[in-house]
């Protein structure tokens, strides 16, 4: 069989896989940035429990392999309290839970990175401080953190393929199952890292768009 | 009466005291500028006023808000108190006009219309009206000081803060902003401010205040401190600024 019979062969089953891909590394992206946003925020809180907690959730997910956090989850947590998961549903908590911890140092580093004396200007206006923090401290941090954020949303892109060793059927799964039927991996492994890599080329190609249209020129105020 | 009342303030960041008993009364419309060295605590003193820093001992009082009381509603009493910093502080992603407007808008004060009418008095009484849509970075030094100016005074305060206003301007932009000051002082508002500009001094206030190691060495009618300082603290620092 030529490589062209080959790719229309396997390419119904490639293009399900790269779907799941996508679903799954979009869904846990908006959880992620939720989370990250969440736990960026308690992670400069002056609350030392609330900071503690961020702390914790943060070290432990940056502190362990992803793949033994999809495995703890999907397996670990299922077996110790019965509750019925399935893979696709562990695999989504797992990458929004790991996404969520970097994207939370993202957040960390951003908001720190504005000038203190931008909340202080928030506040002797009579601003409260979340009040401050979404109109005048946020919109300039997320402006500094968007290439950090869109590296970590590639990385996220990337890790789903990790998810396949619970049996998630994503792209990298269903590249897998084709090889284990027809035994041309040399073929198939190029046509799934070939769609990671456009997937990822599409994606770093928008991120760039809007992190120009965003941008000001920052003025430094010194 | 008295619009500030501080008295017995204290101060210290952990280690030594940085405020060391501070008792000043501030009559309204009066303008009070503070001088001393470097590190004497006069930053800190302005921002205990708007509870930036939080008083460690002492009680200030503000209209008749207590603000080292602290069951008092900062945000609410901080709309009376308008702070210009020695660095701006304007919004980067907003328009001098959108600066101008953003606190009268979120604390739901003003409507759009109301607010933008505001802040378009104020952007033309700092002679900046044609700004309006300009970002902070496009506007020199004294522009941005001027919009920051009208940025504290739409919460209409009814008192004001300078933190070195002028220190951080080119030489030429200084006059501009002090002009603005002045018209302010000439109008009754009530001013404190940290400033050496003593030609500034001279003219708009009514008092000045010599600080050193956080607590007031001496205070008088300006031209008497400058030309008769009682103190030999203050006779060694006007030495070495005058
Ligand atoms: N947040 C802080 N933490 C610890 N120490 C501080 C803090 N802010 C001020 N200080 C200390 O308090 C003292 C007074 O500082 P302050 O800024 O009030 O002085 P200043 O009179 O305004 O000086 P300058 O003329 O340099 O602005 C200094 O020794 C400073 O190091
Ligand atoms: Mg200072």
């Amino acid at each position: 069989m030529s490589y062209i019979d080959l790719l229309r062969e396997s390419w119904p089953r490639l293009l399900q896989g790269l779907v799941i891909t996508l679903e799954l590394t979009v869904i846990s992206l908006i959880v992620a940035t939720c989370l990250g946003l969440l736990f960026g925020l308690l992670s400069i809180s002056k609350n030392k429990f609330l900071r503690g907690i961020a702390g914790f959730y943060i070290s432990i997910f940056r502190g362990t392999p992803m793949i033994v956090q999809a495995m703890f989850i999907y397996f670990g947590i299922t077996g110790a309290t019965g509750i019925n998961m399935s893979a696709y549903t562990a695999g989504l908590i797992t990458l929004a839970l790991n996404a969520g911890a970097y994207i939370s140092e993202i957040f960390r580093g951003g908001i720190q990175s504005v000038n203190p004396g931008q909340m202080e200007a928030a506040r002797s206006l009579g601003l409260s401080y979340s009040m401050s923090m979404i109109r005048v401290i946020l919109p300039q941090a997320i402006r500094m953190m968007t290439p950090a954020l869109i590296n970590q949303y590639i990385i996220t892109l990337k890790d789903t393929s990790i998810i396949s060793v619970i049996g998630v059927r994503e792209l990298t799964q269903s590249g897998k199952l084709i090889i284990a039927s027809n035994f041309r991996s040399a073929e198939i492994w190029f046509t799934v890292g070939l769609m990671y890599y456009i997937t990822v080329y599409i994606l770093s190609k928008a991120g760039r768009l809007i992190e120009r249209r965003m941008s000001y020129v920052q003025s430094k105020n010194k | 009466m008295y619009k500030v009342k501080i008295s017995n303030l204290v101060k210290s960041f952990g280690t030594g005291n940085v405020l060391n008993g501070i008792n000043l009364n501030i009559k309204e419309g009066e303008v009070v500028c503070i001088i001393g060295p470097s590190g004497s605590g006069k930053s800190t003193l302005l921002r205990c006023i708007n509870a930036l820093e939080v008083a460690s001992g002492g009680t200030i009082i503000v209209d008749d808000y207590e603000i080292t009381n602290p069951q008092v509603d900062i945000n609410r009493v901080r709309r009376n108190i308008g702070m210009v910093f020695q660095q701006f502080n304007l919004f980067p992603h907003m328009t001098a006009l959108k600066n101008i407007t953003l606190a009268p808008r979120a604390l739901k004060l003003l409507n759009k219309e109301e607010a933008e009418e505001r802040a378009f008095s104020l952007l033309k009484r700092v002679g900046l009206e044609s700004k309006a849509h300009s970002y902070p970075h496009m506007l020199s030094g004294g522009q941005q000081q001027r919009v920051a100016i009208a940025r504290a005074l739409a919460m209409n305060p009814d008192v004001m803060l300078f933190d070195e206003p002028t220190s951080a301007l080119d030489p030429e932009m200084v006059g501009e902003v002090l002009g603005v000051m002045k018209s302010l002082a000439d109008e009754g508002m009530t001013m404190v401010l940290v400033s050496h500009e003593m030609g500034f001094a001279r003219e708009a206030a009514d008092r000045v205040i010599f600080l050193d190691d956080g607590v007031i060495v001496e205070e008088n009618e300006a031209n008497e401190l400058f030309a008769n300082p009682q103190n030999e603290r203050t006779k060694n620092f006007l030495n070495m600024i005058l």
